[in-house]
This record gives structure tokens, sequence and C-alpha cells, in this order.
């Protein structure tokens, strides 16, 4: 397979803060590919440096094929880019945002026509055609974002941070929409700090923390190469989880200690559970549940993926 | 999906000059500036005319009673209105290029980030400035016309010369959109915005839109000779009082050179500006 | 309980904790605000004051406008319109903000602070502000020579009462704005413009077309620079007229705050 994006060693920094840090990674052609990380990690950074609006400190960098500092437009015309925060055009229509839209790629009112009835109906949105975009709900606002990013038939989809901020119906609307997409072949290259967002979309993905790449697999691989298959949550409230850690680790290799609640990775939670009872101590709640990527996280950096 | 179009397009301008930083497609975001103003901002716009013909009948008439007549350079006697109906034309000229290129734009870069969405397309920051500066233009062009349209029949124009006043506004508006945009580019916060602001009120206030400025010591007449609304004023005055000499094309020479100046300083503020 | 004598504090002096949280935050613009505070009367006073000012005083002679010099004429109507303009910036800004931009009038409507104690304090610190602009501009017209009377300091409050009454209507009709866009170019150019050029500020409303003239009975400014005129330079104005011009002012202000008090519980609640 090609691939469509490389970096090598590619670094971004502000004065002394090193934002993105000699980092490397390949987006393959066709395939979606996620950067988990949570907020401030240097997601957002490495996706303005591929659409070249943000210039590299160091390293390399080739979207297909090109490097971005000396080819920003003929780049940004493969892409379709989908910011973090919807920076749709709010003294327009939904109809006109994508009209005009299309007319910043020079695209013609031929090709346009055609191209925004058929978005329309991909982003559901053909009943708020002329409608403008400040009354619509924050999903509809997020599907013509999307929409947009696609006026000009993008080779690569970039989505930063896709469903934040949406309700769960919402979101799953957009999930739907985004697999309809990757089932036709546009590569997918988007940022979450939602593990279920990179579970459901990507097939690999680059867990990012600080500026650096912490791990990078496909999500089921990367849960069975760090964590256990399943959770044990514990909580004895408050101020007592520390009292007991100590006991816990007895009967458990690897325990997390939250603020909130003790976390213990094993392969049969049920068990386990049984015979922490069994041995009289009575966690206020108990929960067991299989691991995700938050907990490959966890076991990464430390730290919990969202604070 | 296969991006023939977009792509095609884009690949088109490899080897072109300023290729990095210009798609040629000035008329795309000034095409967007149309459509929004076609749904919503006419009324702004429609505004930005009544100011200055407010001013005129105000002063003109109100504070002219009380004035009598200006004596002009040559010993004759003008109205007081037709003395300042030219200052009115040219400070809304500037004020409308100012308001543009900073308010405007510093909007559009810090809250509603149109910016950023126009520049994840194709296009480069220079057809999105020169898109913006060619919308600013367009609407001095259209405040002009409809000046001249009230005053023209209330004999304020002397002769055919003051036609030439339309294009004069739009050659002001065009010396202060480039350099508002460079400006912006260095402003950080509403507050730093301001300072746009107490520039413009002295300059406003002083430039002899009002009476003359041998009110002042000559040393204060030297300096004001030196901002570019005097000669902004002076510019359009002459058109329209028909006192055509070769100072005329000393002001119009003033703002070509800051044209020039505004534009090469806009451009090279460009990522500064519009990449942040 | 401390809660409860908390809460009665609260219902009682509400509105002074906004007005502490309006001064703190202008505080931090100190610097700002008192320099367009001298800037703005010292500006005016060189341009239109000696410039127009010359041209007119050479042109009426010994006579002068209304019997005075024409800057002694602009004088009182110019610390109006400063105090208006002053009052307006500080209502519509901190009510945009809590209503539309950073919403926080919600957050302090979630304490037992109520809408009316919200417009009540937006409105005193406002006015507050204001005082120090009219405080500075008044003096340094004294220093240029334009307020001649004995009675002139009086003017500096009939200009806090036209700041007054504009203010509360504008806190009233910024409290029902639901597009901001384009409410602060069309007020500033269709209202307060007109009403600052027309209302018998830089020459007698009476020399206006009488057509005209209504644009200067509606306007605060109107009222408070014949008020100010009578006070700063002793403008012949019959006593009926004085009440007139003083119950509009005061009728406008109770009507904006009685307005803007109902809108503001209303919105708050909606």
């Amino acid at each position: 397979m090609t691939s469509l994006i490389s970096a090598r060693s590619l670094t971004k920094t502000y004065g002394d803060f090193v934002a993105v840090d000699q980092i490397n990674f390949e987006v393959l052609k066709g395939e979606s590919f996620g950067l988990l990380g949570p907020n401030g990690a240097g997601k957002s950074t490495i996706m303005r440096m591929i659409g070249a609006t943000l210039q590299r400190s160091s390293g390399e960098l080739a979207v297909l094929g090109k490097d971005p500092e000396k080819f920003g437009p003929q780049i940004r015309a493969h892409l379709g880019v989908v910011p973090q925060q919807d920076n749709l055009d709010s003294e327009l229509t939904v109809r006109e945002n994508l009209y005009i839209y299309g007319r910043y790629f020079g695209l013609s009112k031929k090709f346009l026509t055609p191209k925004i009835q058929e978005l329309l109906e991909f982003a559901q949105l053909e009943e708020k055609r002329d409608v403008k975009v400040e009354a619509l709900s924050g999903g509809m606002k997020r599907r013509l974002t999307i929409a947009r990013a696609l006026v000009s038939e993008p080779e690569i989809l970039m989505l930063d941070e896709p469903t934040t901020g949406l309700d769960p119906q919402a979101r799953h609307i957009l999930w739907d929409r985004l697999f309809r997409l990757k089932e036709l072949g546009v590569t997918l290259l988007l940022t979450t700090h939602f593990m279920d967002e990179a579970e459901q979309l990507c097939q690999r993905l680059i867990v990012m923390d600080k500026g650096k790449i912490m791990a990078e697999d496909s999500p089921a691989e990367l849960i069975r190469k760090y964590v256990t298959k399943e959770v044990l949550e514990l909580r004895f409230g408050s101020d007592k989880n520390s009292q007991f850690v100590d006991q816990l680790r007895q009967k458990c290799d690897r325990i997390e200690q939250l603020p909130d609640r003790i976390l213990l990775y094993t392969n049969d939670g049920e068990t386990l559970l049984t015979e922490i009872v069994g041995s009289g101590l009575h966690p206020i709640t108990s929960l067991v549940r299989r691991s995700s990527l938050e907990d490959v996280f966890l076991r990464l950096t430390g730290r919990s993926l969202i604070e | 999906m296969i991006a023939k179009g977009a792509v095609a397009i884009a690949e088109g301008r490899i080897g072109k000059p300023l290729e990095k930083y210009y798609a040629g497609r000035t008329r795309a975001p000034l095409q967007r500036s149309f459509i929004a103003f076609k749904s919503s901002a006419w009324l702004v716009v429609l505004s930005g005319f009544v100011e200055p013909v407010l001013y005129l009948f105000s002063f003109g008439f109100g504070v002219g009673a009380l004035i009598g007549g200006i004596t002009a350079a040559d010993g004759s006697t003008i109205s007081y209105a037709a003395y300042i109906a030219p200052g009115l034309l040219a400070t809304s000229a500037m004020n409308g290029a100012i308001y543009d290129s900073t308010w405007n734009v510093f909007w559009k870069i810090n809250e509603s980030k149109l910016y950023q969405g126009m520049l994840a397309t194709s296009l480069g920051p220079l057809d999105v400035a020169l898109g913006e500066i060619a919308w600013a233009l367009l609407r001095g062009l259209m405040y002009a016309i409809g000046f001249m349209i009230v005053v023209t029949p209330l004999g304020l124009i002397e002769n055919w010369w003051g036609l030439l006043a339309i294009p004069a506004a739009v050659l002001i508006a065009f010396g202060f959109a480039s350099f508002g945009m460079a400006a912006t580019s260095y402003m950080k916060s509403f507050q730093q915005m301001n300072y746009i602001n107490m520039f413009m009120l002295p300059m406003f206030l002083f430039s002899g839109s009002f009476f003359p400025l041998t009110v002042y010591p000559e040393i204060v007449q030297w300096f004001i000779k030196i901002l570019p609304l005097w000669h902004g004023i002076s510019l359009i005055r002459g058109l329209t009082l028909g006192q055509i000499d070769s100072s005329i094309l000393g002001h119009v020479l003033y703002f070509i050179v800051m044209i020039a100046l505004g534009l090469w300083f806009t451009t090279k503020r460009l990522n500064a500006l519009f990449l942040r | 309980m401390k809660v409860k004598e908390a809460q009665r504090e609260v219902s009682r002096f509400g509105a002074l904790y906004i007005v502490e949280a309006r001064f703190r935050n202008m505080f931090k613009w100190r610097s700002a605000i008192i320099t367009t505070a001298i800037l703005n009367p010292v500006l005016y006073l060189l341009s239109v004051g000696v410039g127009i000012g010359s041209l007119v005083d050479a042109k009426q002679g010994a006579g002068g406008v209304d019997g005075v010099q024409y800057l002694t004429f602009l004088a009182p109507a110019l610390l109006a319109s400063a105090a208006i303009q002053g009052a307006i910036d500080e209502v519509t800004f901190p009510t945009l903000q809590g209503f539309k931009w950073a919403k926080n009038f919600f957050a302090m409507n979630s304490t037992p602070i109520t809408g009316n104690q919200i417009a009540l304090g937006v409105y005193i610190a406002a006015l507050g502000r204001t005082f120090l602009t009219v405080v500075i501009y008044w003096l340094i017209l004294l220093i240029a020579g334009a307020l001649p009377t004995g009675t002139a300091w009086l003017a500096m409050f009939v200009a806090m009462l036209a700041g007054g009454a504009f203010g509360s209507i504008m806190l009233y009709l910024t409290s029902k704005v639901e597009k901001e866009d384009f409410f602060l170019t069309a007020i500033g150019r269709l209202i307060i413009m007109p009403l600052f050029l027309f209302s018998g500020t830089f020459y007698p409303l009476s020399s206006m077309p009488l057509i005209l003239q209504p644009i200067g009975w509606i306007s605060p400014l109107w009222h408070a620079t014949e008020l100010g005129r009578y006070l700063t330079y002793g403008h012949s104005i019959s006593g009926l007229m004085i009440g007139v011009h003083f119950i509009f002012l005061t009728s406008l202000l109770a009507l904006g705050l009685k307005l803007a008090f109902r809108n503001f519980t209303k919105r708050l609640s909606k």
C-alpha cells in the first residue's frame, strides 16, 4: 500500500516548549488512522502541520510525496479539513457555506451544483439547505463541517476531535457517516481523546502524550499488548481507597490507584471480586468491565486520558 | 472519490509567481463577502453611507450658518458646506477602509475563525488579504458614489473635475486598507485594537475637515501635513472645488507610495496575520 | 446560621456586589480609562473648540453665539454628550458580555442575586465610571475658561442625569439583543450619532428647520444641554422649561430602569 503521509523526526517547538517531539509515523492509502491522546498531547499541532497551515521546527514531513511548506495550496487541494471547533461561515446559509467553500478551491458552479445536492443528502441536511448556520444544532453543524470538507472530493479527510461536545445520539449519526466514507475508500486521519471513538473508527492509531508517541498499533492489538482482558473497578470511599491498596496488591499483579477508585487488571474479574470479598474487604461499589484504550493509556503514561 | 477538480486547479499554479501565498483566486473571498452582504450585512453598509451625510447636514448647514463662508486660497469665498463636504468624503473613505481592514479582520481571525476555514482550502493568504481589500474598496466606491449623489444637487461640486472625487476616495481607502491589515497583524486583544482608534480620532479632528489648518501654529500644521488624511482631504477638496494644480499630483503620489508600502508590509506579515 | 445571614445580606446589597465586580474589571483597564477621559476633552477642545470656534467667533463678533464665545456655548453640550457616551459604553459591553458572549449574568443569577440587582449593579457601576469621565471633562473645560459662572459645577450633575437617562434606556435595549452583530453599529450610527449632531449641540436648536427640531425634543442631550447652558453661562430659559427638562430626564431614567429590570429578570429565567 502506498503511504500518503509520512513523518520523520517531526518536531514543533514554541520557544522552550516542545509540542511535538521527534515523531515518526506513516498513514497508508485507504486506512483510517487515529491520533489518541489527552488535550495538549500535540495532536492538533500535527494536523496543522500536515494541512500546511503551520511550519514545522525540524524533521521531515511529506504529504502525497510533497513537502507542505513548499506546496501548501497543492497539498490542501487533496485534503478535507474538519477543525476541532466548527468555523462555518455564520453569515451564510447551509447551501451557501458549501458553495463558497467549493469556490475557495476554484471549483466551478457546474461542478458544485450536483455536488452540493449530494453532500446535503449525505449530511442529512436537505431540509436545512436555506437555513442560516447559526440556527443549526451542534450535531448538524458538525455534519455540515464534514460535508464542507468533502466538497473538493479530497483523498484524505482530516478530523480534529470530530465528536467532542456532541450528545450520544449525534455522535452515533456522525460515526455512521464517517464509516460510510471509509467504505468509499477515503483515507481518514482523526484525532480524539475518546477511546470508544478510536476503537470504533480507527484501524490503526498512535497513542500520544506530551508530544511523544507512546505506542502504535490497532486498537485490539494495543489492548492485548498492554493490558489484561478485564478490569475490576473498586470504590471504598474517597478517603479510604489508599488504606486497602496494599492488601489488594497481594491479590493482583497490576493495580492502578486513581483519586476516586482502584483499578485491578485481571483476566477474570468476577473470580477476583469473589476472592476479595471472601477475604473480608467490602467495597462500596464494584464493577467488572472489558479493558479499553483508556487502560492502555493509563498503563503507558500513568495518567488518565480525560482529566 | 478522486479529487481531480480541486487538485488539477491547484497544480496549475505551480511555477507561477508567489505560488506559496497566492492561488490567483481573489474573486472567491470577494464573492463570499458579496453573498454575506446580500443576506445580512447590508444594514451596516447602508448606515456607513448615512454617517457623512448626517455630518454634512449638521455641520455644513447648522454650523455653516454661524460661520458664513470660508475664504479659499485664491481669495474667493466658498460656502462652509462646500468646504467640509470633501473632508467628510475623505474621512468616510478612511473610516470604512480602516474598519474593514482592522476590526473586521480581527474579528474573522479571532472570533469567527473564518480565515482558518478559508486557509484550509487551496487558497493562499494573499488571496484572502486581497479579497478583503478588494471588498473594502468596492464598499468605498459605493459610499463615494452615494455621497456624490447627495452633494452634487446641493451645488457643492464646482465642476466636472469633481467626478474624480470618486476614484480619489477609492485611492484613499486603498491606502488605509493596505496598512490597516498589516497593523492588525500585531494586535492580540480587543483592548489593543483600541490603539487604532486612539490614532484615528485625532487625525480625524485635526486634519482640516472642518476648518483650515491655518488656525494652528506652523509647526503643528507641518505635523498634520505628514499624516495621510490631510493629503486625502486636500486631494478631494482640490477636485470638488475645481482648484486643480500640481499639488493634486503630490497627494496622489503620496497615496500610491502608501499603497505600495502597505501592500509590501501586509504581504510580509501574512503568516503572522493568518497562520497563527 | 452563616448561610442564612449571607442570604439576607445579598437580598439587601446584591447590586453592590455586582458593582464591585464591575469596578474590579474596570480597574484592570484604569490607565486606558483615564487616558481616554483626559484625551477626549483635550482633543475636542483643540479641534472643534479652537478650530471651529475661531471661525465662528470671527464671524459673530462681540455678540457671540447665544451671547457668549463659541467654546462657552459648546462646553455644556460636550460635557453632556461625554456623559452619555460613557454611560452607553459601560452598559452595552457588560450586558452583551453577560447575556451573550461570556453569559456570566446567568452564573451571577445562579447565586441568590436577582435579575434586578444585576441590572442595577451594572447601571450603578457604569454611572460611577461616567462620573469620573465627567469630573475630568469638567475640570478641563474649567481650565480652558469655558465655564464662567459660579453655578457651573452643577452642570456636572445635569450631565450625569443625561448619561443616566440614556444609559438606562440602553441597558434595556441591550438586554433585548439576541443578535449583536449589527446592534452596536446600528445604534451608534442611526441613533447616537444623529442625536449628537441634531440636539442643538453645535448651534442653537432653534436655528434648525422646524421639521428637524423634534429630534432635539426627544433627545436627552438637548434637555441636558439647555439646563447646562443655563447653569454655565446663564442661557435664558423659563422656569417652566427648567422643570420640563428636569422631569423629562428623570422620567426617562426611571422608565429605562423599570423596563431593564423587567427584561433582565425575564431573560435570566428563560
